[in-house]
């Protein structure tokens, strides 16, 4: 089966070491990202994410750091259920590359992978992918961007 | 509401990159035949064709029959429900990256007029 992939990237003004602690630090990540965080940037390492960690509805899941290779690659697998362990089938796996272009210029990679193999019934699912999209304002339509691998000819 | 199957059959059609190009092309075109997609595909019309029914079968494209020729073309709704999750996740992380650039940036601007006081290079580190 294929493993459906999500891939982004962003060109940041600041050295790696600069960007490595903004996503691997727990008190930065928590700027960026869930409102909790209790993650430790070493292989093996897992702990926890909570989002909408103030009402009464928080949401915890599950993050396991894959690998920790400062400042060049962070990966973890993340969404399963807070307590199990991470597998291929309760998670995705989402690695972090960091590129230097100079001395203060950092190229960040993010690919998310395994969104399609999640093995989770149908409410779960869901429920999934209600809960990723908390907080976060939907854009248009991103066919294009989605679809955009060495092929655009519509504006 | 039980609608998993289907579902994954969805995700398994537009996970594969050839069926992606494909629909890029009929999205872009409007609609075309198996041999003019074959003409800007680098593979065979067989395969062409096997790809073509199986986004047929979950319902992504139709098959129009014109003459001697099958005109494929893409039906919106269904490409918007199959892709919609992924489009989710896709600007969750762009939003993400940009609130991570703003928040490093700023920390090196910071880091860099403190080494300016200090004299130090432009390498900081706290640990």
């Amino acid at each position: 089966m294929n493993n459906y992939t999500i891939e982004r990237d962003i060109e940041i003004e600041a050295p790696m070491e600069v960007v490595w602690r903004t996503i691997t630090e727990p008190e930065l990540i928590r700027t960026w990202f869930s409102d909790v965080a209790d993650v430790d940037a070493r292989p093996g390492a897992a702990g926890s994410l909570t989002f909408r960690a103030d009402t009464d509805d928080p949401y915890i899941v599950g993050i396991t750091v894959v690998a920790a290779d400062r400042p060049h690659r962070f990966s973890y697998r993340w969404v399963y259920p807070p307590g199990e362990r991470a597998t291929e089938t309760n998670s995705t796996l989402v690695t972090f590359t960091l590129v230097a272009d100079g001395d203060e210029r950092t190229r960040l990679r993010v690919v998310e992978t395994g969104l399609d193999q999640m093995d989770m019934a149908d409410d779960e699912k869901e429920k999934f992918l209600e809960q990723h999209r908390h907080g976060w304002h939907v854009q248009g339509d991103r066919l294009r961007d989605l679809f955009a691998s060495g092929h655009s000819s519509s504006p | 509401m039980n609608h998993s199957s289907d579902d994954d059959d969805l995700w398994e059609a537009v996970a594969d990159p050839t069926r992606r190009k494909l629909l890029d092309l009929l999205v872009a075109q409007g609609h075309a035949t198996a041999t003019t997609l074959t003409a800007e595909m680098p593979v065979s019309r067989q395969a062409i064709s096997k790809h073509l029914s199986l986004l047929q079968r979950v319902g992504l494209i139709d098959r129009h029959r014109e003459g001697r020729e099958v005109r494929y073309e893409v039906r919106e709704q269904r490409l918007a429900e199959a892709t919609g999750a992924l489009s989710e996740v896709a600007n969750r992380w762009d939003r993400r990256l940009r609130a991570i650039k703003q928040l490093a940036e700023q920390a090196h601007a910071a880091d860099r007029s403190t080494n300016v006081d200090s004299g130090g290079g432009h390498s900081p580190q706290t640990t």
